[in-house]
């Protein structure tokens, strides 16, 4: 793929599960090697919207452009069975060709990847047990490498910064933007709290409302542009170098989204 | 068909059905029709077992069954639910056919415990049958609601102060119980489908908990009654009429639930 | 070959016609159940497994009264079983369990009423205890290569969707995410449990089926870290656990004179043992991983 050329590119997207429309127009574009965060409060239709990229639910209007290849995937909150015999080094190889029918002899090219793989993503230390055995923390390291093996152009992750504390949030996004670089894929993220995610993001797309708005950080949170989106007035504060997102104006469904998300926003009498 | 000795079939049967269709709720709940399909089967040495001692194989099969309780928590403790149930069941029969075996004897009634025989009941397995039905009716009136509470979520439960490693081995005891008194009168076989087949049906009907448990009931009795009335009007097995009527039941459920959801979204 | 006849009374064993034939068909099912069971107890799908050996039995009783070969009725109706449970689609487990638990009663209240037209209508008795116990040295030589056939189909299919099955036991979306067919593998892995159960319940009977299709598998997950040694774990334990009980078996009729203990006992009680066995190694070995860090964190 040539640089410049769209990693991912949605226009006026429309997506409805069972007779609910969960996104209405959603168009945005990110570039290849960007870094970029989906944020939006929960209930805002982010995994919808990831789901659909990945064309597990169908699309009822608009078109979504793919790059050729793989498509890396993180799934959000991935609980997996300790009672499978899979190590995390095995996990990483299934990230290369689990798809495909039949078996393969152990290869020694194969082998040799799978360890790069552990080495980038800081998993060789617990390369040898079960994953389902793992932290939580750990986990995600072990499914990131899956889902970075093969070299996608473009990497989804669900909600990966979820129930992690505050130290293993700061290695994780750390760690994403260097894998970013290193493996040149673009990255999309969902997040309900763009905090953490703000002093590396390339872009944001925020999602409400069922539609988005996407640019760099500062274009996007803004009172006038997020208040536009909403469809009501809301204040974008800087608090302690946090940004935090106040609800003020007309209750409405989406406000009341808003208002139930506590990392996200605080509201004011 | 109402005729004396088709009688004793019919109370039996009723006794039975409403012991299932308690228990049944609490199957369907939980997931454990496995566990519901894995005791009576593997109480049903316990039968030959008796026959060999020359006890009442009421005791028996009970004793089995108890065996089972402890057997499969014991092995829940050490790897998954279903592993369980199946190397108990697995255990249970290889000994069964050792113990066949070994008598030589028993070979005849062996259909009849599989699938069961409704005429072979004279009023003192009645009367036992009665007692254990009512047993099984006031010990799932007394735990249902921390069961319930269980299944739905275990550590809920155990904020309640439950403790649900003993809610797990008082339903298995109570699965059990029920189970060993219906496998003389619907078979090992099929005791099973009797809980689950109309406990998921009730399902469809109703959100209401205790409403859900009395539909089950409802379909429990209807399913035993047609079952022994096409069972004496055809002469074939009991037990074909239980497992097929149970099938019906579920698919009925499945298609309301369908129609219900639905509705729903629209 | 004759040199061994003569050694002891363990000597007959080799040289005898039916243990031969129970050593090469039982060794066949347990090869293939612990195979297809590996995977079967990863996506836990053992009550379905059992399920669909004891609806199979149907099919057994049913060949009786239409004097088909068995096999054909055990095949025919463990996939019409199958076919049914994956066909109503079921993703979440309860539902799941449920409609096992219903295709089962169903398929057992069929073969009731097959086995009481059996004895009514063909005035074959004893059927019952054939179809579900089974025993393993009166297996006809004949259905010796047959046997073969469904086994190698069972491995096959196996063999095809390893690889994906694994990922999508691990997580149905990361397969899809991958571009693996889910629905198709899932189907693929239902016929060769269905293959492997009906060729060990129609070998072995109904029940020592269900126990070759997960104990050895659950054995081997309790104690193996890596796909490709619990594969030859559980083969092992599944081997082992059937020559060994045809063995004792054998054996067994020179401790109760004139009459031997069932193979079907020995195998099972075999295959439990190895489960425990497996139990206590992998609580022993989490004991030992547990405590180390503890220590560790003495000595901050």
């Amino acid at each position: 793929m040539n640089a410049g050329e769209a990693a991912v590119a949605l226009d006026r997207v429309a997506v409805t599960l069972g007779e609910r429309p969960v996104l209405r127009e959603v168009s945005f574009r990110l570039e290849a090697e960007q870094f970029c965060a989906l944020i939006g409060t929960n209930g805002s239709g982010k995994t919808t919207l990831l789901r659909a990229i990945l064309g597990f639910i169908p699309v009822q209007a608009g078109r979504i452009d793919l790059p050729a290849g793989a498509i890396g995937y993180v799934p959000q909150k991935i609980t997996l069975d300790p009672g499978l015999p899979l190590r995390a080094r095995d996990v990483i190889a299934l990230g290369l060709d689990g798809a495909r029918f039949g078996t393969r002899l152990p290869s020694k090219a194969r082998a040799v990847r799978v360890q790069e793989m552990l080495r980038a993503v800081g998993a060789e230390e617990f390369a040898e047990q079960r994953v389902g055995t793992l932290s939580g923390g750990q986990q995600q390291r072990v499914l990131l490498a899956h889902a970075l093996v093969r070299r996608p152009k473009l990497l989804l992750l669900d909600e990966p910064l979820a129930n992690l504390d505050v130290g293993s949030t700061a290695e994780i996004v750390a760690l994403l933007r260097r894998l970013s670089h290193e493996f040149g894929a673009a990255v999309l993220l969902s997040a309900h709290d763009m905090n953490p995610l703000l002093p590396v993001v390339d872009r944001i797309v925020y999602l409400a409302n069922g539609c988005a708005v996407s640019g760099k950080a500062d274009e996007v949170v803004r009172t006038e542009v997020l208040s536009r989106l909403y469809g009501y007035h809301v204040d974008v504060l800087r608090v302690h170098g946090r940004v935090v997102v106040i609800a003020a104006g007309a209750r409405t469904e989406s406000r009341d989204a808003l208002e139930r998300d506590p990392v996200h926003t605080i509201t004011v009498p | 068909m109402f005729s004396a000795f088709m009688l004793h079939a019919w109370i039996v049967a009723t006794l039975v059905a409403v012991a299932a269709g308690c228990v049944g709720f609490f199957v369907v709940a939980r997931r454990a029709a496995f566990a519901a399909h894995a005791l009576p089967l593997g109480a049903f040495p316990g039968a030959a077992a008796a026959s060999l001692m020359g006890v009442n194989e009421f005791w028996g099969l009970a004793g089995f069954a108890v065996l089972g309780v402890l057997a499969i928590g014991q092995l829940q403790r050490a790897g998954r639910r279903e592993v369980a149930s199946a190397l108990w069941l697995a255990s249970a029969l290889a000994l069964g056919v050792l113990l066949l075996g070994l008598s030589g004897r028993y070979a005849q009634s062996v259909y009849g415990l599989l699938f069961g025989d409704l005429l072979g009941i004279d009023t003192r397995q009645m009367a036992v049958v009665a007692g254990f039905s009512g047993l099984t009716v006031a010990l799932v009136a007394w735990v249902a609601r921390p069961l319930l509470l269980d299944s739905l979520s275990s550590e809920l439960a155990s904020a309640a102060g439950a403790r649900a490693a003993a809610l797990e081995f008082v339903f298995l005891g109570i699965l059990a119980l029920s189970t060993a008194i219906a496998v003389p009168v619907v078979g090992a076989l099929l005791v099973f489908s009797l809980m689950v087949g109309p406990a998921s049906a009730a399902r469809a009907f109703t959100d209401r908990p205790w409403r859900s448990l009395a539909v089950a009931v409802g379909i429990c009795l209807a399913t035993v009654w047609s079952a022994i009335a096409l069972a004496y009007v055809t002469n074939w097995p009991v037990g074909f009429f239980v497992g097929a009527l149970s099938a019906l039941c579920y698919a009925a459920g499945r298609l309301r639930g369908g129609t219900v959801a639905l509705a729903q979204v629209a | 070959m004759d040199s061994i006849c003569t050694w002891g009374h363990m000597g007959g064993f080799w040289c005898n016609q039916p243990v031969r034939v129970a050593l090469a068909v039982g060794g066949g099912a347990a090869l293939v159940c612990a195979v297809v069971g590996l995977s079967t107890v990863m996506r836990r799908q053992a009550f379905a497994g059992h399920a669909l050996a004891d609806v199979s039995g149907a099919g057994g009783s049913a060949s009786y009264l239409l004097g088909i070969n068995p096999l054909f009725g055990f095949l025919g109706m463990a996939a019409a079983a199958a076919g049914v449970m994956e066909w109503a689609q079921v993703r979440e487990a309860r539902e799941r369990d449920l409609l096992t638990g219903v295709v089962l009663g169903a398929g057992l209240g069929l073969a009731a009423l097959l086995l009481y037209l059996d004895m009514t209508v063909r005035n074959v008795s004893g059927a019952a205890i054939t179809v579900l116990f089974g025993s393993m040295f009166t297996i006809p030589p004949s259905i010796v290569p047959v046997a073969l056939i469904v086994a190698a189909a069972a491995l096959g299919a196996s063999a095809l969707i390893f690889r994906p099955l694994l990922v999508s036991t691990l997580s149905i979306d990361l397969a899809r995410a991958q571009g693996a067919r889910v629905r198709t593998i899932a189907r693929i892995h239902a016929m060769a449990l269905a293959l492997a159960v009906s060729l060990a319940a129609m070998t072995v009977g109904a029940i020592l089926s269900t126990a070759l299709l997960i104990g050895p598998a659950a054995a081997a997950l309790q104690v193996a870290r890596r796909p490709a040694s619990a594969l030859a774990l559980a083969v092992l334990i599944g081997l082992a656990a059937t020559w060994g009980g045809i063995a004792l078996a054998y054996q067994s009729y020179y401790w109760t004179p004139g009459r031997g203990w069932p193979v079907s006992f020995f195998i099972v009680m075999l295959i439990v043992c190895a489960y425990l066995l497996a139990s206590a190694v992998a609580r022993r070995r989490s004991g030992s991983s547990a405590t180390a860090p503890l220590s560790g964190c003495q000595e901050h």
